[in-house]
């Protein structure tokens, strides 16, 4: 991720003198009847394709924990140590909100305001990730569930675990815009980047919901 | 403008150690190598790291075949056999043909679509250096830690990996997670790359180089690629529950603990079948670019072609569980997997064909490239057909685990695959290198291969049919195997002669050989409008594409062929 990141940065100094130059010399020495040739951006095609290749890693988990419900032959059960995570799960959500908010600043133009939006934004991941620390702690020390317990700590721990390591990335972004942008290094030119990561932010809710239901709902029974 | 102020600056600092400025010395040359994030030159590193690997895993399995070639043999211990067929298999699939098939789209696909890189070079060199150097690491297995039974230190638990076999109770040393942990960062590596492949294609093509215009190459590597994006991660998946399993002592794949071995061929297998077709597709788009400019004719039935690889890349999704027949799947399993796996031969048939029609009524010049895609079509449709037997479900109850499976998908990957990867070497070392492969030396190249292949994989399947196992360390007398052995362990060193032929006509043509030339074999995509080998830029100047042959376009104004498309 944040390899990418960086690439952004400096490809985009560079795009439209350089890296067309071969297109703008063919279209100068012909006459065409395909006046218009615009193709996709590549960060809006290479962050579709990373959320369908991260979607590809979460059903695999996704599938074990499905298949594996109600199959660990010792306790403790989902039934007995579970909670559902209702704040947790509405700060994670309202951050989907308020980073369109933000978004929505960048564009105006309205610099502080796009600050704002954006560090309450971090602070609502960030308090689903103590949330999510909260609940593990619970679990391990007062429950006794580790991700050897039983199939369900092993199949809990690794999907909740890989989300909640996808929270992480996606606050390493947004904390990494956050100070560029303090530093004034985020142009005009780099507001793709940044909805491209807050499209990142939208997957990470996406397959939260998707583990709620499946973790918390479906499963919460067994 | 204070960003584009540290901008230049760190430009200015990395200057002194810019490849090329101490070109013709030894560390200019190195430097030119690792610092490099030019698709051409990541492109011949990763076909350069695949034929060096093919090397060491073909040693693997001429020691393999020399075990096996009398009954009751002991050129290894058992232990060592296991080694061997388990790092033979992993390193000819990910070390192999992975790279080679990664080296063939980087250089080219940027070339056909008129593009003056990949879209993210960077990204690409990451992903290479990943597979090179995860590749090593699984090599440092040899002399890490006992295995299975303590006696050596390579992964022995098949190239599948086979649970419960891998879990910490049997696999006690660290070669297990050799091998666990090597392919997953081969797989971060391959994902990164096709992401970067698709973007490239979807993104960076020239003007007027619509989707229904890329040559077949491209869409081939762009289908290709859709798989690797979403058939590696559930590999990386189960490697992560594998890992996770042998370290911190999870329970995922521990019938004991109420988990399911069989969950593990599951995921292995979403994974595995699309990887076959991961490789094969990218040899289709060579045969699919080699035919026609042999034939002087266009390809036959471009949209069928193009529609025959995606329903490929679909069907391929869910096709998995025929390497599962006899892990006892319910009757509709069974069914539904053999149907799907009997309807993925319908769209590879087409293209049987298709390539047939190009070829019925062509001028055809029988050039090396030609030669090896011709042995490419006989050798694959006898792939193709005991792969149609080997889907009947009843038939596989037989046979699976025999060495007929073992002599089908050799014919898959060697036959088919390899073929492939030559036919791509012979067309494409003069643009990469400027200077032709020298015929002779390919001509024996081509012979002692095919004889060779012919020799180790044809008697193997009467060898299963007979009733030989998969990964028997020997066998004895009297079960009328040993001639099918002998004359398969004849053949491998057929094979071994030669790679040795190809090995030597890559390196002394690349200094000796004829010059090429721009466009030695009149072709009519674009990597052929440009020098050979292509400057750094590519292309001075691009034509418009107005057709799907625009160098045939360019080449005969009046009698382009936008004006029948």
């Amino acid at each position: 991720m944040e390899i990418r990141i960086i690439k952004f940065e400096f490809t985009s100094q560079i795009p439209t003198n350089v890296r067309n130059q071969s297109r703008s010399v063919s279209s100068q020495s012909l006459t065409s009847t395909e006046s218009e040739w615009k193709l996709p951006s590549p960060r809006v095609v290479g962050m579709i394709l990373v959320i369908l290749t991260e979607t590809a890693l979460f059903t695999i988990f996704v599938v074990a924990y499905l298949y594996y419900i109600g199959k660990s032959i010792s306790g403790p059960y989902p039934h007995e140590v579970l909670e559902l995570p209702i704040l947790g799960t509405v700060m994670l959500l309202s951050s989907s909100v308020t980073i369109v908010i933000a978004e929505q600043n960048l564009h105006k133009g309205v610099n502080s305001l796009f600050n704002l939006w954006w560090v309450i934004t971090a602070l609502l991941g960030i308090g689903f990730l103590i949330y999510t620390g909260v609940e593990w702690h619970k679990l391990i020390y007062e429950d006794h569930l580790t991700i050897s317990t039983n199939l369900f700590g092993s199949t809990f721990y690794s999907l909740v675990g890989l989300h909640a390591s996808h929270v992480v990335v996606g606050l390493i972004l947004i904390l990494m815009i956050l100070i560029l942008n303090l530093t004034g290094c985020v142009k005009h030119y780099h507001h793709e980047h940044v909805i491209m990561i807050s499209w990142y932010w939208h997957f990470v809710d996406a397959v939260w919901i998707v583990v709620f239901t499946v973790v918390y709902v479906i499963g919460a029974k067994s | 403008m204070p960003n584009g102020t540290t901008i230049t600056e760190s430009g200015t600092e990395l200057q002194p150690a810019r490849p090329g400025e101490e070109r013709g010395t030894a560390t200019g040359w190195l430097q030119d190598l690792v610092f490099t994030v030019d698709h051409k030159k990541l492109g011949m590193l990763y076909v350069g790291t695949g034929l060096f690997f093919f090397v060491l895993a073909g040693i693997m399995a001429l020691l393999i075949r020399a075990q096996l070639a009398f009954p009751n043999g002991h050129v290894t211990s058992p232990q060592e056999f296991n080694s061997l067929i388990t790092m033979h298999g992993t390193v000819m699939i990910f070390w192999v043909a992975m790279p080679i098939v990664f080296g063939m789209i980087n250089y080219l696909v940027p070339l056909m679509i008129g593009a003056r890189d990949m879209a993210f070079p960077r990204l690409n060199a990451f992903s290479f250096w990943l597979t090179f150097f995860s590749g090593f690491f699984l090599f440092l297995s040899f002399v890490a830690g006992p295995g299975l039974y303590g006696a050596s230190g390579a992964p022995d638990a098949g190239w599948f990996a086979i649970a419960p076999l891998t879990s910490s109770a049997f696999s006690k040393g660290p070669s297990i997670d050799y091998w666990s942990l090597s392919v997953l960062i081969s797989g971060i590596g391959s994902v990164t790359g096709g992401i970067n492949i698709m973007v490239t294609i979807i993104c960076f093509r020239t003007r007027g180089m619509t989707l229904h215009r890329m040559p077949l190459f491209v869409w081939l590597s762009l289908v290709t690629m859709f798989l690797v994006v979403v058939f590696l991660p559930p590999l990386s998946a189960a490697q992560i529950m594998l890992t996770l399993e042998r370290f911190l002592g999870a329970t995922f794949f521990d019938a004991q603990a109420g988990g399911s071995a069989i969950l593990w061929q599951h995921f292995f297998w979403i994974f595995g079948h699309p990887e076959v077709y991961i490789l094969v597709l990218p040899a289709f788009a060579v045969i699919s670019e080699v035919v026609p400019v042999f034939s002087r004719k266009p390809i036959f039935g471009y949209p069928m072609m193009v529609a025959a690889t995606v329903l490929i890349g679909f069907i391929s999704a869910g096709v998995w569980a025929h390497h599962m027949f006899t892990v006892g799947l319910n009757s509709f399993g069974v069914t539904f997997f053999a149907m799907a796996t009997l309807a993925i031969s319908v769209p590879t048939g087409i293209k049987m064909f298709n390539w047939l029609a190009t070829m019925y009524g062509g001028k055809i010049r029988l050039e090396l490239p030609m030669i090896f895609a011709i042995a490419f079509l006989f050798q694959f449709l006898i792939a193709g057909l005991t792969g149609i037997m080997l889907g009947v479900a009843p038939f596989d109850w037989q046979l699976n685990d025999s060495y007929f499976v073992i002599a089908h998908f050799h014919y898959v990957i060697v036959g088919g695959i390899l073929y492939g990867i030559f036919g791509f070497l012979y067309y494409w070392y003069p643009k990469a290198f400027g200077r032709m492969l020298d015929k002779k030396l390919g001509l024996w190249h081509f012979w002692l291969f095919t004889i060779g292949f012919h020799l180790t994989f044809d008697p193997q399947h009467f060898a299963g049919v007979l009733g030989m196992p998969r990964r028997i360390y020997t066998y004895h007398p009297g079960r009328g195997w040993e001639l099918w052995n002998l004359i398969s362990t004849i053949g491998a060193f057929f094979q071994a002669a030669g790679t040795i032929c190809l090995v030597v006509n890559l390196l002394w043509s690349a200094r000796k050989g004829k010059i090429a030339g721009d466009d030695p074999w009149d072709a009519w995509t674009l990597e052929w409008a440009t020098t050979s080998p292509p400057p750094d830029y590519n292309f001075e100047t691009l034509p418009e594409v107005r057709s799907r042959r625009p160098l045939w376009d360019l080449k005969h104004p009046e009698d382009p062929d936008w004006k029948f498309e």
